[in-house]
């Protein structure tokens, strides 16, 4: 193959794999919503006074950007970066003064004829353009403490600016992003701290006894100090580690107990266990268990679970719209629904790890992550296993910022990758 | 590519490890645990059931006996209930607020997510005010349940009541019931339970999470209508229902009458009674305990629970018997100097009046002690003295059979036996062939220990109109639109007595009307067949009188009995012939001997309250001479007046066998 074949024939170099899975769950996603919010007055899957209705809109909307992001030049998003992340934060500011409030957070802005922007799901999409082109740069490397430093702040700006909505959800989306700087050379061990720290708040929370938990830990980094005891090196690793874990802790101990709203702690507390309050804040969790429990294998059937059907599980099309696939289509289909995603996001690592440029593979490490991060809390959150934190299931869940936002990141991918036998672009 | 490529392989291995942990809690959730379907269909069905109209029950004659009439239910299902102003609430049901607390706790305890009664009866109008604001108040619903009301107020102890269903009930029934669901507490009510109540129907309804019905569950293949209960037809007329009751106003007693052709009983009057109608509604509670209260027991259903002793009633029982035995013929004469001498015992006739010579047919006419007192110590001779146990026994088998000391088998519930005493009740108190026929020459005349209830007493007479054989009273002549009548009611009961030897008997029954005792109850232009009563008993007589009528092709057998009211032919065979006139005719003609029913229904009987006590197990030993007529030296030196079924098998001596007693006037 020469490189002006290449050139001619640019829809052969698309990855078809990533759009089937794009086109397969935005299928899927208009079906459960078209199940989720039927309603008899307006059948029709097109019909735009219903959520399907408007979901087809943006998914056509989606598809059109798609096709326009493909038939763009791929130097335009490295070069085009800092314009995104500016604009995206100007409009995190604008958002808080002029932002519509729905259920408690700031965070859409009206465009009028019932549609509205949420920056917050753009933001992921253009921190992880600029991440990309930053970390990208010659010179720069993530394991130099300058370079993590920049590489922390144009991830944590857009964070703290989500976080005055405030959308926890949202905000710590974002975290996610530990695993490109892991990718990119970041020490093991702060992954290794992020899974301690997950550790470490569920418990702090959970025993509510300080002593006991900064004593365990001091008794564990003995041990481990013990075992390697013929290693020096490790030693001021385990000290460091055992003075962020605690300080870490009793930060948590202050957050919980001063800072976070008592309906986010109470959110919290329903998936450690501590309370189980099924008529009010457990309500949603309880309900949406129910209504992935009662699918057993097979579901039962389209359009034919009560749960879903007789709304009983709140925000049905949106953040819970798993429920409808669990309950409707049951573990077989949670189980495709899921292996989709799987698929798609080491599909994503499998794109990222042939591209030529930086740029390419850590943009598309990004998004990999947000989306992995999207599918597992929205999920872990309609079974249980994690707090109820509001956050859509990426092409799924009703709504066009996200949907939007979703499809851009993933068409830019497909042209970055369509694009990766050309030249590297800074 | 880099120092780093390595690490994608982590990278995908977390996000691999994740998803499978995501997989494995949903394979947890979804197939092993089987509680969340569960949970699902209790969100989503509601079950609304649909109370059956309890079947109506007519008389013979398809009149109306009773009814149902809808009323309003507020039902409640706790765990719907939002917060609502309760203060309306209580002032539409016209509750306090105390009260509303109190019942709402109740139906918690009793399951916050099923529905329970939360008020009672309400009628259409203070319903229909409830109902325009039902919709403020989620979690009440109203829920329509049908009442009974009867029109004519008749026959309270043969309809009996029904009321809510208990715990026990509820159990019994295999959860058939649901709190505040209706059953049936006595009388045909109770037994024809199964028949009357009908069957529940059941909506299985879909609502969604604002508890909005959404249709039926599976488009309603599972639900089912209420079937209303089937109607019964009961044998009672209410036309002599209704005159019997009023006859037997102000006194106590009981009548009973059967049609001889089939065993159908016509009526079934039990003085005192009540209105059935105080029995339904909200003041049920309070009227029950009133009429729990009342001295003279209405709720104590005298044709089957009261027991008396037959008096003379009883007579033509052992000449029927020792005619079969062919001891005695109908020509067998005996002179009555106006005593008997049984043994060292004299018993003595009516006034110690003498009959001179009489035989079978002027004995009954007559009512002549010591012709039957003649006949029954032949039949326990016969084998001579010695052998009177096993003799004794054989007459009590021959007596038996015309339904005596068993229970007929009346379809209600509460029947008694009577008392019909074995011969080893006596050897217990004489020891074994320590006693003669002298001994228990009381039974003879119907006095002594035997004792029957009214329906039995009329049952004698149906087998006597019928010649030797009676069909099983009993009180629902047909059950349901088809009409089904139970094969046991057509089923010939044979007493062992050849037809030929009812003749003589029944010739006698008739000269006891015609010019006997009970010459003042003859009806013109019916021939009434009745035999008087006077049984003896602590305080005044107890009136009896017994026929049938008329004597060719019986239409009517009757059995009535007033208590303490003295001679049967006084007050019992007047109203006897009253009620046979009134089915056979319709009409009560005027009476050579002038007595009209009017005179009857004004009449007072009722004992002194101080005199007619209820004695549960306090009541002493009656004095000897209390027996006055008949010096009956038997081993009841009592004579019982009334007992009740209830007292099964206590038939000790000193032991009280009454529950309800006629005291002796102190100053008599």
């Amino acid at each position: 193959m020469n490189n002006n074949q290449q050139q001619r024939s640019f829809f052969f170099n698309v990855d078809w794999a990533v759009i089937f899975v794009y086109l397969a769950l935005c299928t899927i996603g208009w079906l459960n919503i078209h199940s989720a919010v039927f309603d008899e007055k307006h059948p029709g899957f097109m019909d735009l006074d219903t959520n399907y209705g408007k979901q087809f809109v943006y998914i056509i909307i989606g598809l059109i950007t798609g096709i326009i992001i493909l038939l763009l030049e791929s130097r335009f998003f490295s070069a085009l970066a800092p314009v995104f992340y500016g604009i995206t934060v100007v409009l995190l500011i604008i958002v808080l003064v002029v932002g519509r409030n729905v259920g408690g957070n700031q965070a859409w802005i009206s465009l009028g004829g019932g549609f509205r922007l949420q920056p917050s799901e753009l933001a992921k999409f253009s921190t992880c353009l600029l991440l990309a082109r930053y970390l990208s740069s010659t010179n720069v490397r993530v394991t130099e403490p300058k370079a993590f430093l920049i590489a922390g702040a144009i991830i944590g700006f857009p964070m703290f600016l989500i976080m005055l909505q405030p959308d926890a959800g949202s905000t710590l989306v974002f975290s996610s992003l530990i695993f490109v700087l892991y990718r990119e050379g970041v020490s093991p061990y702060f992954l290794i701290l992020e899974g301690l720290f997950i550790a470490l708040f569920v418990l702090t929370i959970k025993l509510n006894n300080l002593i006991f938990i900064v004593g365990g830990l001091i008794v564990l980094a003995l041990i481990i100090l013990f075992l390697f005891r013929r290693n020096r090196k490790v030693m001021p690793v385990i000290l460091t580690g055992l003075a962020v874990c605690i300080a870490f802790v009793f930060s948590v101990n202050f957050l919980y107990t001063k800072v976070l709203k008592p309906h986010q702690k109470v959110r919290i507390d329903i998936v450690l266990g501590i309370t189980s309050d099924i008529k009010g804040k457990g309500y949603n969790v309880n309900q949406s268990k129910i209504a992935i429990g009662s699918g057993k294998f097979w579901g039962r059937g389209y359009m034919q679970g009560t749960q879903t059907k007789y709304s009983f599980v709140p925000e049905q099309s949106t953040d819970f719209i798993f429920c409808t696939v669990g309950e409707e289509w049951g573990f077989a289909g949670a189980t495709v629904v899921l292996g989709l995603y799987l698929f798609l996001v080491l599909r994503i690592i499998r794109i990222a790890e042939r591209q030529r440029s930086p740029f390419s593979r850590i943009y598309a490490y990004g998004i990999a992550s947000v989306i992995f991060f999207h599918v597992v809390i929205n999920v872990g959150m309609t079974i249980g296993i994690v707090p109820s934190i509001g956050i859509p299931l990426p092409l799924i869940s009703y709504g066009g910022s996200s949907l939007l936002s979703f499809t851009i990141m993933l068409f830019v991918l497909i042209k970055l990758d369509s694009n990766r036998m050309g030249m590297i672009y800074q | 590519m880099n120092r780093f490529f390595e690490r994608r392989y982590v990278i995908a291995g977390i996000f691999i490890t994740l998803i499978l942990v995501l997989l494995a809690r949903l394979f947890y959730i979804q197939i092993i645990d089987d509680r969340y379907l569960l949970y699902a269909q209790g969100n989503v069905l509601r079950h609304v059931y649909l109370n059956p109209a309890r079947g109506p029950i007519m008389d013979r004659n398809q009149k109306v006996l009773v009814q149902n009439e809808p009323f309003y239910d507020i039902m409640v299902i706790p765990k719907q209930v939002k917060p609502f102003d309760t203060l309306e609430f209580c002032k539409l049901l016209g509750i306090g607020k105390t009260e509303f607390d109190k019942r709402f706790e109740k139906s918690i305890k009793y399951s916050p997510n099923l529905a329970s009664v939360f008020e009672k009866q309400l009628s259409a109008q203070v319903y229909a005010a409830f109902q325009e604001r039902l919709s403020e108040f989620p979690g009440f619903f109203s829920s329509t349940r049908y009442l009974r009301t009867y029109p004519d107020s008749v026959a309270a102890q043969f309809l009996g009541f029904i009321g809510e269903v208990t715990d026990r009930d509820m159990k019994k029934s295999g959860n058939y019931y649901h709190p505040g669901d209706y059953i049936g507490v006595t009388g045909v009510e109770k037994s024809y339970e199964d028949v009357l109540h009908g069957r529940r129907g059941v909506q299985n309804l879909m609502v969604d999470s604002r508890n909005r019905p959404k249709g039926h569950y599976a488009n309603g293949a599972y639900d089912t209508t209420a079937v209303a209960g089937e109607r019964l037809i009961s044998s009672l007329d209410k036309r002599i229902q209704k005159l019997g009751e009023k006859l037997m106003q102000n006194k106590l007693g009981s009548i009973v009458a059967i049609e001889p052709s089939t065993g159908e009983i016509l009526c079934y009057v039990s003085s005192p009674t009540y209105n059935p109608n105080l029995l339904v509604g909200r003041e049920r509670g309070n009227n029950a305990a009133e009429l729990y209260k009342d001295p003279y027991k209405p709720f104590f259903i005298r044709p089957i629970q009261a027991y008396y002793p037959p008096g003379s009633s009883f007579k033509p029982l052992s000449a029927l018997i020792a005619m079969q035995e062919g001891i005695i013929t109908p020509q067998t004469t005996y002179y009555c100097p106006g005593y008997y001498w049984a043994g060292n015992h004299m018993v003595p006739c009516f006034h110690k009046e003498a009959h001179g010579t009489v035989n079978l047919t002027s004995a009954v006419a007559e009512s002549c002690n010591g012709y039957f007192s003649m006949v029954f110590e032949k039949l326990m001779n016969f084998y001579g003295a010695k052998n009177t146990s096993s003799t004794f026994t054989n007459w009590r088998n021959n007596v038996g059979k015309f339904g005596l000391g068993s229970k007929l088998g009346l379809d209600m519930p509460s029947e008694g036996k009577g008392n019909l005493p074995t011969s080893k009740y006596y050897d217990k108190i004489y020891r074994a062939g320590g006693w003669r026929s002298s001994t228990v020459i009381s039974l003879a005349i119907g006095q002594g220990e035997l004792l029957a209830t009214p329906l039995q007493l009329a049952n004698i007479e149906c087998t006597i109109a019928n010649h030797g054989f009676y069909y099983k009273p009993h009180l629902i002549k047909a059950i349901g639109d088809k009409e089904i009548i139970k094969s046991e009611y057509k089923v010939k009961n044979n007493v062992g007595i050849d037809p030929q030897y009812f003749e003589p008997l029944i010739d006698g029954m008739q000269a006891v009307v015609d010019r006997g005792t009970a010459v003042r109850s003859r009806i013109p232009g019916i021939i009434m067949c009745g035999k008087t009563g006077t049984a003896q008993v602590h305080g005044e007589d107890n009136s009896v009188f017994v026929a049938f009528a008329p004597r060719d092709n019986p239409k009517i057998a009757i059995a009535v009995v007033v208590e303490n009211s003295g001679e049967g032919a006084k007050w019992a065979a007047p109203i006897a012939s009253f009620i046979v006139e009134k089915y056979l005719r319709d009409s009560i003609s005027v009476r050579e001997s002038g007595i009209t029913p009017e005179e009857f229904i004004n009449a007072n009987r009722l004992p002194d309250l101080g005199n007619y006590t209820l004695k549960d197990n306090k009541a002493k030993p009656l004095p000897k001479d209390s027996i006055r007529h008949t010096k009956a030296d038997s081993a009841a030196s009592k004579k019982p007046g009334i007992k009740s079924a209830h007292q099964k098998g206590k038939h000790t001596i000193g032991a009280p066998l009454a529950v309800l007693q006629v005291k002796r006037r102190e100053d008599e």
